[in-house]
This record gives structure tokens, C-alpha cells and sequence, in this order.
């Protein structure tokens, strides 16, 4: 930075605070406050017994007033700090420079020091406030969003493929389960295969959903951007409503009791022929719990490989390219056609794979758990983690899952929150704030660098404005 | 009988291009010859891009064939295929006016994306790459040299793993050729190349596709403006103006052809033809022992393309604009 240029800045925008024209600003605005309160808060119509009374909110009112007026002035200090601030860095540059080369040194220890956390998970449960059960329940359901996320990864941060009817292949995968365990296993081999249901639907559920990926990638190819996402968005619709409404095959509403997950045809009872008769242990139903959590662990841990290594295949690169230029790929000979089909069937692969996973934790099949919701959860955790970026997904689907977690724990929210509701109805609206503050200050996510998939001499992260976001 | 008419790389028959009314392009028929570049030129608007677009299969074109033919004799109907198909068999590659790279790509996966097709082959269509077979590893590495060697032709080894989108105008538009090349193309169809460039860049493109013409025994189709690339290197010149072929020959030919020089400077509407030839001879007379040097200064009144240049080169009128009717155009 060069003298001449600190010089200017200090001289534009150094704030004084002047006491006068602040108070003058804050009375202002309380005024105006006041004057749109009045109508709108302070005078409250009732009506007894017929007639229309007006009453006084008077308190009310001077509340939210205070309430803008101090907002008011904390914007003016921090105006105020941040402008001399500002002024007081001699060179502004050096400590973000600092940061960048600190993410790109300690950058690749994230992953390994995840993965040794996640296995030891189960071990550091007993110390978790919230007891082992609980917690190891809790990153049960974090890593199944964090597997969601990866698969959709592919689709959209890869490929730039708008898809907003993700969950149609998680309920794909979880109905596959479903109906092929209760209905048609049993049908070809007898009940006996019930123990392992889950080891022969979980691959025949991958590809269902993979093949429905296709089915709906065929008519979608032509379209882009907006025009993608509403067609997605309305598949996904149509897989939830007609697993509602096909009463015969799906039992409708009511859902389907499928068997749970077994240990390689152990079940988790307390009974004879068990897991814990089997190793001889007292029975305890956490051992299902640790179970679960390593199954979907390896599964996590496989599309996190799988997708990894395809990123850096020809298929993963066609996949990135397509995102950057369409045009530009059929000009050097990439079928696009293909290239999109592969991507939307390997997302809906790995959906099906966690649907799958999904029916045999709960035991239980129903519409109602893939709304359009999930959808919008699961690519808020892509968005959020930064496109294109697997590391990025396990911290924001954290983030967005774990909150919700969290919500629960706060009752003393309900001091401050109206009669009769709960902190947890408020999940929702602070993900959305969340959101929108998260797209003001950090527009590409938690991960903005895109890592190079193949490097001659030496591994060079770019910066994400060169990405591009895909157009659909 | 030009070398170009006899066992063509590529030809374009009748080649008629629609769009509801306006045709864009008009009975047009040449010819690119082996190992030959062919300057595709013509005022603005004249429809070179749309021959572009159909000989690379971004449009279908109305009416008319066109035929590539490998020095092996297999033939391509081109007008019959897909886009990424002419691209994948025919083995014709292109690059685009406005630079079209996959800018937050390092300039080596750039040229890897080109590799495609042949590294799925070796990856047994991902599923060999998966399991890390030694064919899709040998695959790689030859495509990696690959890269690298079209990295140092055009002089950019260095910045190998940077991306594409922070590399400046020049060299984005050297990248995006040695791109189009990485797919080893027997046609090689370049739009505008040496747009934007400076007269040192532009010299040094011309040197990258006289190699291209001769080390590697390529067809080359160019569509330019700027003069000293094409009257530089070109073999044959083709001038397009309103979608039709307006001239057809070597560079010297096309500096002297009246046509061209009323499409590129219009003509006054009361000056006779016969007029105009005589401006043009006396304007040849002076500029053909110029440009038959191999990188020339050019004082050639087809190269006058830039609007301010017009009044000199109109020698009895330097006030008069020429009218709006074909002058007004670049």
C-alpha cells in the first residue's frame, strides 16, 4: 500500500463522532419510529361485546422504539470503529494474505483430523452433555445429510446442474429397500432372507435410483438454469405424491415396517441368535446405534472417494467443464448428452444408497419424510459449503443439521419468545437468517477455492470468482 | 486449376444457411485445401461465423453439403452430424470468436478436457479409471506430455497450473488453439484468432499456425480481420459479403478483385465500375511488391478495415463518407 493512498482514506473516511449530530439522528429516528408505530402497534382495536374499543400499547411501542434507537446507534459506532480501524491498519493487506497462506498450510490436515474424529466418535459420545445415545444418534443423522450432500454434490457443484428434487432418489432408494425386503425378497427366497435384506437391496436401491436419475435426466437435458430446477423440483413432487397415492404397492400414507439394519444377519434383539448373544455381551440397544454409525460412516466415506476419484477422471472433468462452458465441451468432442446423464445418475446413486440407509435405520417408509423440504435443506447444505467442495458440505451440513439440534436445548428462548411456542419452531427462520447473512459476507460458501484435479509442477487453488456456477 | 480444387481436405457445396427470412448465408461453394490455410474473409455481418457454426455442426445448414475428407479417404458428410460427433470422428476442431475456455480450470486441465474421448477409452468408460487400471494411467501421462507439449508451443508452460480465466487476452486466445489442437484435429477451424492481439502477438500467431500448417500437416479454416495474418499466411482467401462469395483465390488475386474492394470500401454511387478498377490497379501497382513478403507492412486497401483510414485511401474525396449502402460496414 502506498502512502499517498492511506493518506486518502484517512482523510475520506475517518468518522468523527460528534455527540450533537448523533443525538440529533438518534431523536430523528425515534420520531419516525413513534410516528409509524403509533397507527400500526400502539393503537389496538378490541372488540367486547359488540362494540370497538381502542386500546393503548403504549409500552409496546416505546419498546420498539428504544429497541430501533439503540440498533440506530450501534450502526453508527460501528461505522465509527470500522472507519478507524480503517485508518489504523498500516497495511491492510498483510494480515488476509496471512489468512489465505494459513487455510492453504493447515488446509489439508482438515480431512484426516475429520475422519479420526468421526471414527472415535462413538468412543467420545460418553463424554457428550447430551448422552451417548443421543449424540451418536444426532451424527447418525448429520453424516445421512452429509452423504446427501456429497451425492448432490456431483449434480450440482460439479456438473452445475440445478437440482431441487434431490429427495425423489433418497425416496426412491428408501421405498427400493422397502418394498424389496418385505415383498419381494420374501417372495423369491422365503422369510429367511429378511436378516440380510438390507445387504442385497442396499446396492439394488443405488441403481434403481440411478436409473430413475436417467429417466429423469431424458427429458430434462434441454433445459437450463430456472427452467431445470422447476422441473426437478416437480419430479421430486411427483415421486412423494404418488408413493401417497399408489395405495396398493405403497400403503400409502401409513408407510411401510420394513426390517431394520442387521449385523451381517445378526439382528440387534434381545433374544437368542443376536448380535449381543452372538458375541456373548450383555444386550444394550446402543450397540444399534454404534452400528448405524459406522454403516453409514463406510457409506459416507465410499461416496466421498468414489466422487473424489471421479473428479479427477475424465468423466469428473467433463462434469466441472460442463459448469464452466457447454458450448466450448461439444466443441471438443464431449457428448454433453451422456456427460449430464452420468451426473444426474450418480447423484441419484448415492441418494439412493442413503435412502436405503434411511428405511433401514427407521424401520419405518412413509411420503412424509421426503418433502420438498429435504430438498431445499440438502442444497442449502451444498450452497453452503461452497460449490463443488466435499470438505466444505461436512461443515455446513453440520452447521445447518447441528443447529436444529441445538434449537431443542434452549428453553430459556422461551423467557423471550411468545406463550405457547417452542424455540425449536424457530429452526427454520434462523437457517433462512443464516442464509442470507451467509450470502451477503461469504456469497460462494464456507470453501471458496477450487482445488486442480491434475498439476504439473505445482497444486495452485483458484479462487472461486473464476469458477463458474453453471447455468443448469 | 489451384491446388485446393484437386483432393480437397474440405468441401462446401451450395451451402445455403436460413434463419425465418434472412439468409444468412447464400449458395456458397469452396474449397480448403491440404496442408493449406484458407482465410475466410468478408465484411462485418458477411456470414463467415455461420459458415463456421455450420461446417462445425452448431447449425444444421438449410440447404447444401459439406464434405471433409481425411488423407486416409474416409468421407464426412459433415452437415449430417452432431456438433461434439464432427468433432469426435471427422476430426474437426474449433475456436470461438469471443474466447470460450473453462476459466476456473488450470490451463493443463483446459487441455485435458480436450483429451476427453480418448481418455474414457483408456479409463473403460470410468470404470477402469475407478479401479486404477495401468491403461488409464499410461493413457494419462501421454495425455498429460500431450498437454505439454502444446503448452510449450504456445508459450505457456509457465503458467501451466493457473487458471485459465486469469490468463490475459493474448494468451487465452493462444490456449484456446492449443486447446482445439490437444483433440488432434485433421481440420482445424480458428475464429478470428488474432482479435485483440498486438502486432508482435499477432506475429508470433502467425509463426504458431504456419508450425501447425507444416509440423503437423493440418488443414487450417481462418476467419479474420486482420489483415497481416491473412495476407501473411493464408494460401487461399475466400471473401464473403451478404452470405456470398463475392471472390475466391490466392492473396495477390483477392488484393486486386474489384468485388472485394467495393465490399470492404464501398463505392460511390455515381462512380463507374471501370472507375473503381482503375483505383484499385493503381492502388496494386504500388502495394504488390509488398505484400509478397512473407510478414508485411500492409498498406493494401483491403486492409484499410479501420473506419479512420477510409478518407486516405479514397483518394478524390477525402470529405465524402462512402455510402451508407455497403462503406458504412467494416
Amino acid at each position: 500500500m502506498s502512502v499517498a493512498a492511506k493518506d486518502t482514506t484517512s482523510k475520506a473516511q475517518v468518522k468523527t463522532l460528534d455527540a450533537f449530530s448523533l443525538a440529533k439522528d438518534l431523536i430523528g429516528s425515534a420520531i419516525i419510529t413513534m410516528l409509524i408505530l403509533t397507527p400500526i402497534v400502539a393503537l389496538k382495536t378490541t372488540m367486547a361485546q359488540g362494540v370497538l374499543f381502542i386500546s393503548g400499547r403504549w409500552i409496546l411501542a416505546a419498546e420498539l422504539t428504544a429497541a430501533v434507537v439503540i440498533g440506530r446507534l450501534l450502526i453508527h459506532l460501528y461505522a465509527w470503529y470500522k472507519s478507524h480501524a480503517e485508518a489504523n491498519a498500516i497495511a491492510p493487506s498483510k494480515p488476509m494474505i496471512k489468512a489465505a497462506s494459513l487455510s492453504d498450510t493447515y488446509g489439508k490436515y482438515v480431512a484426516p483430523a475429520l475422519l479420526v474424529f468421526a471414527l472415535l466418535l462413538p468412543v467420545l459420545s460418553y463424554a457428550s452433555p447430551w448422552g451417548e445415545k443421543r449424540t451418536v444418534d444426532l451424527a447418525i443423522y448429520i453424516l445421512t445429510y452429509i452423504m446427501l450432500g456429497w451425492g448432490l454434490n456431483v449434480v450440482v457443484g460439479l456438473a452445475g446442474l440445478l437440482d431441487l428434487g434431490y429427495v425423489a432418489f433418497y425416496a426412491i432408494g428408501a421405498y427400493a429397500y422397502a418394498l424389496l425386503s418385505t415383498v419381494l425378497l420374501p417372495y423369491l427366497f422365503g422369510p429367511g432372507v429378511l436378516p440380510w435384506a438390507f445387504y442385497i437391496t442396499l446396492p439394488l436401491s443405488g441403481l434403481l435410483a440411478a436409473t430413475w436419475g436417467i429417466i429423469l435426466g431424458f427429458p430434462v437435458l434441454r433445459l437450463r438454469g430456472d427452467y431445470l430446477a422447476i422441473v426437478t423440483l416437480a419430479f421430486g413432487e411427483m415421486i412423494r405424491l404418488v408413493l401417497i397415492n399408489w395405495f396398493s404397492l405403497t400403503n400409502g400414507p401409513q408407510g411401510i415396517i420394513v426390517p431394520k439394519a442387521t449385523f451381517f444377519g445378526l439382528p440387534f434383539k434381545d433374544e437368542a441368535g443376536s448380535f449381543s448373544a452372538f458375541f456373548n455381551i450383555p444386550y444394550d440397544r446402543i450397540h444399534f446405534y454404534f452400528f448405524l454409525y459406522y454403516l453409514i460412516l463406510t457409506l459416507a466415506l465410499i461416496t466421498y472417494f468414489v466422487t473424489k476419484r471421479l473428479r479427477r477422471l475424465p468423466i469428473g472433468r467433463a462434469w466441472e467443464a460442463l459448469r464452466e462452458d457447454e458450448i466450448a465441451c461439444r466443441s471438443l468432442g464431449i457428448n454433453t448428452t451422456t456427460t449430464k446423464l452420468t451426473a444426474f445418475a450418480t447423484g441419484a446413486m448415492f441418494g439412493g444408497f442413503a435412502g436405503s440407509f434411511f428405511a433401514a435405520r427407521q424401520g419405518f417408509v412413509s411420503p412424509e419424510s421426503f418433502v420438498y423440504i429435504e430438498s431445499a435443506l440438502i442444497l442449502a447444505i451444498v450452497v453452503l459449503g461452497g460449490l463443488g467442495s466435499q470438505i466444505g458440505i461436512v461443515f455446513s451440513a453440520i452447521a445447518i443439521m447441528g443447529s436444529f439440534e441445538i434449537f431443542r436445548e434452549m428453553d430459556f428462548m422461551k423467557a423471550i419468545l411468545p406463550t405457547g411456542t417452542e424455540p425449536i419452531q424457530f429452526r427454520m427462520l434462523a437457517v433462512g437468517l443464516a442464509m442470507v447473512l451467509m450470502m451477503r459476507f461469504r456469497p460462494r460458501g464456507f470453501v471458496t477455492k477450487r482445488q486442480p484435479t491434475v498439476f504439473l509442477k505445482e497444486k495452485k487453488s483458484i479462487s472461486g470468482d473464476m469458477v463458474a456456477e453453471g447455468h443448469g | 486449376m489451384h491446388d485446393w480444387s484437386v483432393n480437397p481436405e474440405l468441401e462446401v457445396q451450395h451451402l445455403t444457411m436460413r434463419f425465418g427470412g434472412l439468409t444468412a448465408i447464400g449458395d456458397l461453394s469452396f474449397n480448403a485445401g491440404r496442408k493449406q490455410i484458407t482465410a475466410l474473409i468478408g465484411p462485418n455481418g458477411a456470414g463467415k461465423t455461420t459458415v463456421f457454426n455450420c461446417i462445425t455442426g452448431f447449425y444444421k445448414p438449410t440447404e447444401g453439403m459439406i464434405k471433409l475428407n481425411h488423407a486416409d479417404g474416409t468421407e464426412f458428410l459433415l452437415e449430417r452430424m452432431d456438433d461434439f460427433i464432427i468433432t469426435q470422428k471427422a476430426k474437426v476442431a474449433r475456436t470461438f470468436q469471443n474466447i470460450r475456455l473453462f476459466s476456473g480450470m488450470t490451463l493443463l486441465e483446459n487441455l485435458m478436457v480436450a483429451q476427453h474421448n480418448v481418455l474414457m477409452k483408456a479409463s473403460n468408460y470410468t470404470i477402469g479409471g475407478i479401479l486404477g487400471s495401468g491403461r488409464f494411467k499410461r493413457a494419462e501421462n501421454e495425455a498429460i506430455e500431450r498437454s505439454k507439449y502444446w503448452l510449450d508451443k504456445v508459450n505457456l508452460t509457465k503458467r501451466a497450473d493457473d487458471a485459465a480465466g486469469d490468463l490475459p487476452y493474448g494468451a487465452q486466445r493462444r490456449l484456446e488453439i492449443a486447446r482445439a489442437m490437444c483433440t488432434e484435429p485433421r481440420l482445424l477451424c480458428l475464429d478470428e484468432p488474432a482479435a485483440g492481439l498486438n502486432p508482435r502477438e499477432s506475429d508470433e500467431l502467425n509463426q504458431l499456425l504456419l508450425s501447425i500448417r507444416d509440423d503437423h500437416n493440418m488443414a487450417i479454416l481462418l476467419i479474420e480481420h486482420d489483415m497481416s495474418v491473412v495476407m501473411g499466411i493464408s494460401d487461399h482467401i475466400v471473401v464473403l459479403d451478404y452470405g456470398r462469395k463475392i471472390a475466391d483465390g490466392t492473396p495477390a488475386q483477392i488484393k486486386t478483385d474489384p468485388a472485394v474492394i467495393r465490399a470492404y470500401l464501398g463505392v460511390e454511387e455515381d462512380e463507374a465500375p471501370a472507375d473503381i478498377i482503375t483505383e484499385a490497379t493503381g492502388v496494386k501497382s504500388v502495394s504488390a511488391p509488398v505484400a509478397a513478403k512473407p510478414a508485411p507492412v500492409i498498406v493494401e486497401p483491403v486492409v484499410v478495415a479501420a473506419p479512420a483510414k477510409k478518407p486516405a485511401v479514397k483518394k478524390p474525396a477525402p470529405a465524402k463518407k462512402p455510402p451508407a449502402k455497403k462503406g458504412g460496414r467494416k
